[in-house]
This record gives structure tokens, sequence and C-alpha cells, in this order.
């Protein structure tokens, strides 16, 4: 089906980019990720300005910040990848603390090998995916209220599943050290290990969409699934290994965190929803699919680090993040528009 | 031009979802070369006789053969793997990706090894810009610039050449023509008259007589689920096929009670004798 030209391994993924500086160029701006980098600088230059007499541009001030975007980070890009492609998945909320408490409880209370608790979180996490998928494309609801179910559905499972395993809705977990360097340790000068798996996770990100074969289908399903399914493409299958992904990266994310701050709560984390998408959206991302990069989605997931948590690091007031954020989301979603309506009228000039 | 055997044909094909009969008695026959053109309104069927002849349903009863051999699909990809490519209204292409990750959409060119495959974008670029330009687009030269930037026309002619350049054998069109204006359709049909050149054999399905007559060798015409008439080129003048079209009833007719006060509107056979 596919041939292979035989072209030698080494000189792969940095290919096209450099022989024709005009033609990346131009690629580069009608990248949806132009305009969430843009706004990325912009608000990173406004904060290092506020924030240069306090700490922002230190190693403390800037590990904060990417501290938080690695977590949200690494949950917002499947998320995207179903936003990509014409889904969404709201129920990363519920599968946080759901992993969270299986490690901790499996691990921590039972005292059982740290691995095991987290292989079983990631299994569960699998498990919830794996239903969205299979109730997305078995029915015809849209998946904005199925992944609402399952949210609410997973959260008072979660919570009530603690009281019966352990009687209390939080528990601590002490991981041995390894562990604890792997997963949750700290790196030159206060990087957490997620920031690293966050980057890890990009690079496989990117190659998944952007240059395996397998992307293409991702957009083709957003774009326009009837004809994905006439051109052969495992529609029903990708998707539910989408949000299998997406809910596996959230399990990732809730073991990283339990094993970072040694505990565990059941309580849903609704903020994270609302994290995820935001993230995506000042990425560049389209709801209604088709549209988007991996690299969109980090600046957006940064920018939201920023204003969220830099902000303590700057002379502008606290309280204001949530506005700054609120007007950011707009701004965004009106420039992806004029970015969308570019990149389609846009076409280079003759070779 | 039509040699021989007949690429693809149906004989006495049914097709019923339970109790409801879509299709009966349906047999066609479309050889190298040759174009058939599938008539109806809409509601007659076309669209239930597409997806039959592209594997996505089954006959009930009756047989399809291809190159005279009784065959069945398994489903769309196999009739695809066969060599039934099928073109929609819109032309099954995605606004915003790229022509060249269109063109190979679901047949991925690729680089490298294992799970280190990677599309070959100037690859999959390259062919098809060549391959579109040889059906006459000259207009399309960057592989990159993403579809939504094109016309209708110029995606049904992308989404034609990528059957043909997937060695398509059967090109089933379903209304290609239906959304474009004047020039953009004579483009369609010009990219027609170059898939039957080539040897296709063309299934065009359309409700406008005119693009019909254009291209067509052959022509049938649905009503309600069964060939109403089924004709060869020049045996049939235009008004006859509208009126066969219209379900029987004479465009003159349809003209009069439409033209008549509404208050007379039941009375069309009355306001027929204007």
């Amino acid at each position: 089906m596919t041939d292979t030209t035989s072209t030698g391994g080494p000189a792969e993924s940095p290919r096209a980019e450099k022989p024709s500086p005009s033609l990346s160029l131009g690629e580069l701006m009608r990248s949806p990720a132009a305009g969430a980098f843009m706004g990325f600088a912009m608000v990173f230059i406004v904060f290092a300005i506020f924030g240069f007499q306090r700490n922002f541009l230190s190693v403390g001030g800037i590990s904060t910040w990417v501290n938080f975007a690695s977590t949200v980070g690494m949950i917002a890009i499947p998320v995207g990848f179903l936003m990509i492609a014409g889904e969404l998945d709201i129920s990363t909320g519920a599968v946080l603390p759901a992993s969270a408490m299986t490690v901790a409880v499996i691990s921590g209370y039972y005292e059982m090998p740290i691995m095991l608790g987290v292989c079983a979180a990631l299994s569960v996490g699998a498990l919830i995916g794996f239903i969205n998928g299979m109730i997305v494309t078995r029915t015809q609801v849209p998946s904005f209220i199925v992944t609402l179910a399952t949210l609410f559905a997973v959260a008072g499972l979660t919570l009530s599943l603690s009281i019966v395993f352990i009687n209390t809705t939080q528990t601590s977990l002490n991981a041995p050290d390894w562990a604890k360097t792997l997963f949750g340790g700290r790196l030159l000068g206060g990087f957490r290990s997620s920031v690293f798996w966050w980057i890890a996770m990009i690079v496989g990100f990117i190659f998944f969409l952007h240059k395996s074969p397998w992307g293409n289908w991702v957009f083709a399903l957003g774009g326009d699934q009837e004809s994905a399914r006439n051109a052969g493409i495992p529609v029903q299958r990708l998707k539910i290994g989408l949000f299998m992904l997406s809910s596996t990266s959230t399990a990732f994310a809730g073991v990283l965190q339990t094993i970072q701050f040694n505990a565990a709560t059941s309580q849903a984390n609704f903020g994270m929803i609302f994290n995820t998408i935001i993230a995506c959206v000042v990425g560049g991302l389209l709801l209604t699919g088709g549209f988007g990069t991996v690299m969109g989605i980090v600046f957006g997931t940064l920018t939201l680090g920023v204003v969220q948590q830099g902000i303590g690091y700057t002379e502008i007031d606290r309280n204001l993040s949530f506005l700054i954020i609120g007007v950011m989301l707009l701004i965004a979603v009106l420039m992806n528009d004029t970015f969308r309506k570019l990149a389609t009228s846009w076409s280079t000039k003759k070779k | 031009m039509s040699s021989g055997t007949p690429v693809i044909e149906l004989r006495n094909v049914d097709k019923s979802f339970g109790p409801i009969d879509v299709l009966h008695e349906i047999s066609l026959k479309v050889g190298e070369g040759e174009v058939l053109c599938l008539l109806g309104d809409n509601g007659a069927g076309k669209s239930t006789l597409i997806k039959t002849l592209a594997g996505v349903h089954q006959p009930t009863r009756g047989e399809i053969l291809m190159d005279g051999q009784a065959t069945r699909f398994s489903g769309p990809r196999d009739a695809q793997a066969r060599g039934i490519a099928t073109v929609h209204q819109f032309g099954g292409t995605y606004p915003l990706m790229s022509i060249g990750r269109n063109f190979f959409m679901g047949m991925e060119p690729t680089r490298g090894f294992g799970p280190f495959r990677v599309f070959d974008r100037e690859k999959a670029n390259r062919i098809a810009v060549e391959e579109v330009q040889k059906m006459g687009i000259t207009r399309i030269t960057d592989g990159d610039r993403l579809v939504g930037g094109l016309s209708g026309g110029e995606r049904q002619s992308l989404a034609i050449a990528r059957a043909v350049y997937f060695g398509a054998r059967v090109l089933i069109l379903d209304e290609p023509t239906a959304a474009l204006g004047v020039k953009q359709a004579a483009h369609v049909l010009r990219i027609v008259n170059e898939a039957k050149r080539r040897g296709l054999a063309v299934i065009f399905i359309t409700h406008q007589v005119m693009h019909a007559m254009a291209v067509g060798d052959h022509f049938a015409v649905l009503i309600r689920g069964a060939i109403a008439a089924d004709f060869r080129k020049g045996e049939r003048t235009r008004e006859e096929i509208a009126d066969l079209m219209a379900g029987g009833e004479s465009m003159a007719d349809l003209e009069a009670s439409i033209e008549g006060p509404a208050d007379a509107a039941e009375g069309r056979t009355a306001a027929a004798p204007l």
C-alpha cells in the first residue's frame, strides 16, 4: 500500500526546513502555531517587564509556571488531538483524581510496589478512555455529553470507592527514592521531572501528528468524517485510540502529581478541564476540528502557565489572572478565525 | 469504444431496508471508456444505488459482475481495492489540509523504517501536483496549499485525479456538478472526458440533463428505485429526458402547474392544455 523509498535514517527529520527558507517561513506564518507563539511572546514580554523586580525571570520564577504548564500540557495535547478530530474530552477532570487515588491506595495505603500502582493507574485511565471512545463511536451522542457523563460517573465512583477501601477521601504516598526522582524529582534548580516527561511527550506527539501517516488521519476525522471513512481510514478504532490516549496521558499526569506531592485526593479537578481547553484554543485549535499543531498547544499551555502561575512573580495583581485569561481566550478565538482564512487563501509563488 | 465485457454490471439488483424496497430490478452495465449517466430526481434511489456499487450496501437480490465475474464486495475498502472509486458532491476533500495530504489520504507515502515511518511530504506534493496538472488544472502548482483555497471545480478535479492515480477502473461521480457554476461545471465535465479517454468506466450521477448530455454515452433514468428508461446517446431529446426525470409527467405540465395561481394548483391536469 505504501511504498517506502529507501532513504537512510539519519537525514530524516530536519529535512525540508533547510533547503527552501522562503517555504518554511510561509509554512510558519500560516501555521496555527504562529499566532500562539506571538501571543505567548507578547504575554511573556509584558510579564517580564512587570516582573523584572520580582524574580519573574529567575529560575524559581520560570520553573513555577513551567512546572504547572507541564501537567496541563501533557493532558492538553491529546485533548487537542481529539479536538482536531472533531471531538471533545472533558472527563480528564475525573481521570486525574481517579488515577492519583489508584496509585496512592495501591502503593501507599496497601504498600505494594510503586510500579504496580503506576501501571494500575494508567490502566484505569486507558479503561475510561476506552469506555468514552466506545460510547462515542457506537452511539450518536456528542462526545461533550458522553465525557460529561463519564466525568461525573468517574468522580462519584472515585469518591465512594476511596471511602470503601481506605475510609477517607485523601491519602498519602511515600514513593521510594528512585521513583521519586524519576516521577517527581526536581532538577536544574526547580524544574520538576514532569517538565522532562512533558518534553519527551511533545516530541512523541509531534511525530505522531505531523510526521507519521496517522496524523493525517486525525486531521481527516475532523475535516470530514464521512470522506475519511470512504478513504478507508479506520475511523472508529482511531477515535477510541485517541480517547484512550487522552485519558491515559491524564492518568500519567495524575501519577506524577501524586508522587510529587506525596498525596492524593479524590476530589474532581474541574479546573483542569478548563485549563486544557483554554490551552488548546489559545494554541490555535478550532473547536470545529481539522486544524491545529502540537507546538500551538504547547505555546497555549505556556501562556496559560505564565498568566496563572507566573503572575505571582510580577507586580500585576494576582486576582487579574482570570480576567487576563478570559480576554486572551476571546482574542485567540477571533485570531484563529483570521488565521484560518489566511491559511486557506495563502499560496506560494512559483518556485 | 466499449469493448466486449463490461467492467461492471448489475443484474436485477434489488435492495430493501427491512420492509422498504429502495431499488427494484436494477440492471446496468458500463464498459471501458464509457460514461453512463444516471439521471433521477431526489429520492429516486440514486444514493442507494451508488452505495451498493461502492460496497457500502450488499444487494438484497441480484448480482454484481466485474469483468463478467459475479462478485460481492465485503465493504467499501474491498470495492476500492478492486478499482471502484466514488467521488462525492463536495469532492471528499478536507479543506484545512494541504493538497498533497488530501491526495494521499489513507494511502500516505512514507519514508523510513518500522515505527519511524514518516509521511513523505515532498513526494506527496510532487505527485499530487503532477497528477492534477495532467488532468488539465494548471493553476495548481503548490502541493502545500490548503484545499480550502481551491474552487469547487478544482476540488472535484483533485478528487478525480486522485481516483485515477490510485488505479480506479470504475469512477462513480455523485452529483459532481450540482453545486458548481457554469464555468466550474464545464471544467469538471472536461475532466470526466479525460477520465473516459483514459479508459475508465464512468458512472455519472446527476439531475442536470445538460451536463449529462455533454459527456454521456449511455443514459439510465431512475424513478422510485426502478430504471424507467435506458437509452444511448442521441436516442432521446433533452426535453424527453427532462420529462422522464420528472416522473413521466411532461415538463410543460409541471411548468404550467408552477406558473398557475395557487388556487388552481390542484388542477394540474386542468392547467395542462395551456
